[in-house]
């Protein structure tokens, strides 16, 4: 077992490696020139100006010698400074990744919770009212666009029915306080701000619920076909046949093994959350990842935007490798040698 | 004493196609400690029939008549949760594919303990572990306390098959059913299966209802022997006269269809023909356009099932009094 982790750690060097390259040369091939999107026009008139941002950062150099000072830096642990916001990217990335984590783990949890419990009801109740209802929102959980799907939800939940607060992580009259983990749901409950924590979970309902609603789609169809197919097997046959109750059947026995796969599903569906995360918090003026993405792409800010694919690369790694370690650890027939 | 009476048992299966009758008007007893098989092909009904003893057979298309009495309750009357309790605990199953039969995320042990706690509320977990090792022993697993702890796909089909009698056998069961439990496994460990049951049957006075299309099982385990086919008993009689003088010529057949070591032949004679669908069954007596010894009544009329002197009983026109086997032997 842990051969096998340390066997994909180092698989996951080569494959930043590959990503950094990837993404490098795929953002300098963009035909728009970061000078003209970083100064402004008065400042674009003066070629002295023009000259020194050049000279700066380095894209007065060939493209092969910016790329080899980008790996040196890289191998020391050195993201670079983001051109935009002057600062070092590995300080941006800190700084905006919690608000991202703590979303896309709300997002997730909603999804696997009413995912698996929908998929599972859809099952049990197969081809009954119930069913068709679950399986026509799971549909559309798959096939409505996340930004679409933001505004609506936005407008109803937030200007017509005035439920849920607006866009934003917190109440702009709030202050976010100063250190702990940045993950303000854990924060707040840690020192016992329940005033904070009620706010932030406010704010996080709307977001989590948008983001995660694909991938809770995604959950609930797979766990219903699955489902389906483990209560045709005859291990069930011979639960029924010791004289367990029917729930007793499906909790201790079909659902366990009807998560197999569920599993992979909601690894993908992980995944497909973070990219769904630049349009949601955009829409949602959520200070994380996405919206740092975004604002790094449409201004070229060439190392801004290599940190934030190596860290998603990185987290697409990891995911992956967490779900293959929890495959052996529900399925006794799974070892890693 | 009579544990087991079947009266008059009916199974009809609704489908868009049409009413399909699975099993059509069963009668048997089964004694204590005594065995009976139910022999017949695929779609004969007998595993419909041992699945609706179980109660395992509740289905919104599916309509059950007749009395199904064990050990003096109707069967067929119970609710689903007192059903519930005999399920496993009086009454229990073992299928034919012990390589899938068993959760593969359970240990083996937990899989055995389960009927216990579930029917013996006042048996603790330690308790139940320690006679979970102990029918582990029973069923033959060697090292059981080891084995006790790993998980299906951990050991053989024989051994899994012998799990599964293990569970059946967990609590305080009086009626085995075992639903061609041999067939998936290979010769050798068929009669090591075969034997274990033979020797739990005595030491428990169980009774076994065998189900099998194997008449080698049948010779082997049972008592008594039923016929089926397209969900009708076309004979009972005794194990050994079932072998010895076959009366329904679906019974003859299924014999001739025996490879035997004294006989050299080229070809192994076959029955003609094929079950026919179950939602067109042919006039008169359903095996006719299979028959040998057919003639234009069996094409018209439904035989019933007569009963010969020695008490066998066979539902064949041929035995109706009048000409009591003549036409066969001179059709031989």
């Amino acid at each position: 077992m842990l051969r096998f982790i340390a066997r994909r750690l180092l698989f996951l060097l080569f494959l930043l490696f590959g990503v950094a390259l990837f993404v490098f040369i795929l953002s300098h091939l963009v035909p728009s020139d970061p000078v003209a999107a970083n100064l402004s026009q008065s400042a674009l008139n003066n070629p002295e100006i023009v000259a020194a941002f050049k000279e700066k950062w380095g894209l007065d150099q060939s493209l092969f010698s910016q790329l080899l000072l980008y790996f040196q830096h890289l191998l020391t642990g050195d993201l670079g400074t983001s051109i935009r916001t002057g600062r070092p990217v590995f300080d941006d990335l800190m700084q905006f990744f919690p608000a991202t984590l703590e979303l896309s783990i709300v997002a997730m949890v909603i999804a696997l919770v009413l995912g698996i419990l929908f998929g599972t009801i859809s099952a049990i109740f197969r081809n009954k009212a119930i069913d068709h209802i679950i399986r026509t929102v799971s549909i559309s959980g798959v096939s409505i666009p996340s930004f679409w799907f933001a505004l609506i939800m936005l407008n109803i939940f937030s200007s017509v029915l005035g439920i849920t607060p607006g866009p934003g992580r917190i109440d702009t009259r709030t202050t976010t306080p100063e250190g702990g983990t940045g993950l303000l749901l854990l924060d707040s409950f840690i020192s016992g701000n329940f005033q904070l924590f009620s706010d932030v979970a406010m704010h996080l309902i709307l977001p989590g619920t948008v983001l995660g609603f694909f991938t809770m789609g995604l959950i609930a169809r797979q766990t219903r076909s699955n489902l389906l197919e483990v209560l045709s097997m005859d291990y069930v046959r011979t639960a029924r046949s010791k004289g367990l109750k029917e729930s007793a059947i499906i909790v201790k026995h079909a659902i366990s093994n009807a998560m197999i796969p569920v599993i992979t599903v909601a690894g993908i569906g992980f995944c497909n959350l973070l990219g769904g995360m630049v349009l949601v918090e955009n829409i949602f003026a959520w200070p994380g990842i996405g919206q740092y993405a975004y604002l790094s792409a449409v201004s070229l800010d060439f190392p801004a935007i290599c940190g934030v694919s190596l860290l998603i690369a990185f987290i697409y790694v990891v995911i992956n490798l967490l779900i293959d370690i929890l495959y052996g650890v529900i399925d006794p027939r799974v070892r890693y040698e | 004493m009579t544990l087991l009476k079947v009266e008059d048992l009916t199974i009809k299966f609704k489908s868009r196609q049409g009413v399909v009758k699975a099993v059509d008007n069963l009668n048997f007893e089964l004694a204590q400690g005594s065995s009976l098989g139910i022999v017949g092909e695929s779609g004969s009904g007998k595993s419909v029939t041992s699945l609706t003893i179980m109660g395992l057979l509740q289905n919104a298309n599916t309509e059950i008549t007749g009395n199904i009495d064990f050990d003096g309750l109707d069967l067929l009357k119970l609710s689903p949760n007192e059903m519930r309790k005999i399920r496993g605990n009086s009454i229990s199953m073992i299928f034919q594919e012990p390589m899938t039969s068993l959760n593969p995320l359970h240990t083996c042990g937990k899989q055995i303990m389960e009927p216990i706690l579930i029917h013996q509320k006042e048996v603790s977990k330690q308790e139940a572990k320690k006679h979970a090792i102990e029918l582990l022993r029973m069923v033959g697993i060697p090292s059981p306390e080891q084995r006790f702890h790993e998980y299906p796909h951990q050991m053989s089909g024989g051994m899994r098959q012998r799990i599964m009698i293990a569970i059946a056998l967990a609590c305080n069961t009086k009626l085995l059913i075992a639903d061609e439990p041999t067939t998936a496994l290979d010769v050798t460990i068929q009669a090591q299966i075969l034997d274990l049951m033979n020797s739990l049957k005595k030491k428990r006075d169980m009774s076994i209802i065998m189900i099998t299309h194997d008449l080698g099982v049948v010779k082997e385990m049972c008592e008594k022997v039923v016929v089926m086919y397209t969900g009708q008993i076309v004979e009972k009689s005794p194990t050994e006269l079932v072998f010895a003088d076959p009366l329904h010529p679906y019974t003859k057949g299924l014999l001739n269809a025996i490879p035997k070591i004294s006989n050299k032949v080229e070809r192994l004679e076959a029955i003609e023909g094929t079950v026919p669908d179950a939602l067109n069954m042919p006039s008169g007596c359903s095996f006719h356009p299979r028959c040998k010894y057919a003639t234009e009544k069996c094409t018209l009329e439904v035989p019933t099932l007569f009963q010969l002197e020695d008490g066998r009983e066979v539902k064949c026109f041929i035995y109706d009094g009048s000409e009591k086997g003549d036409d066969v032997n001179a059709a031989k």
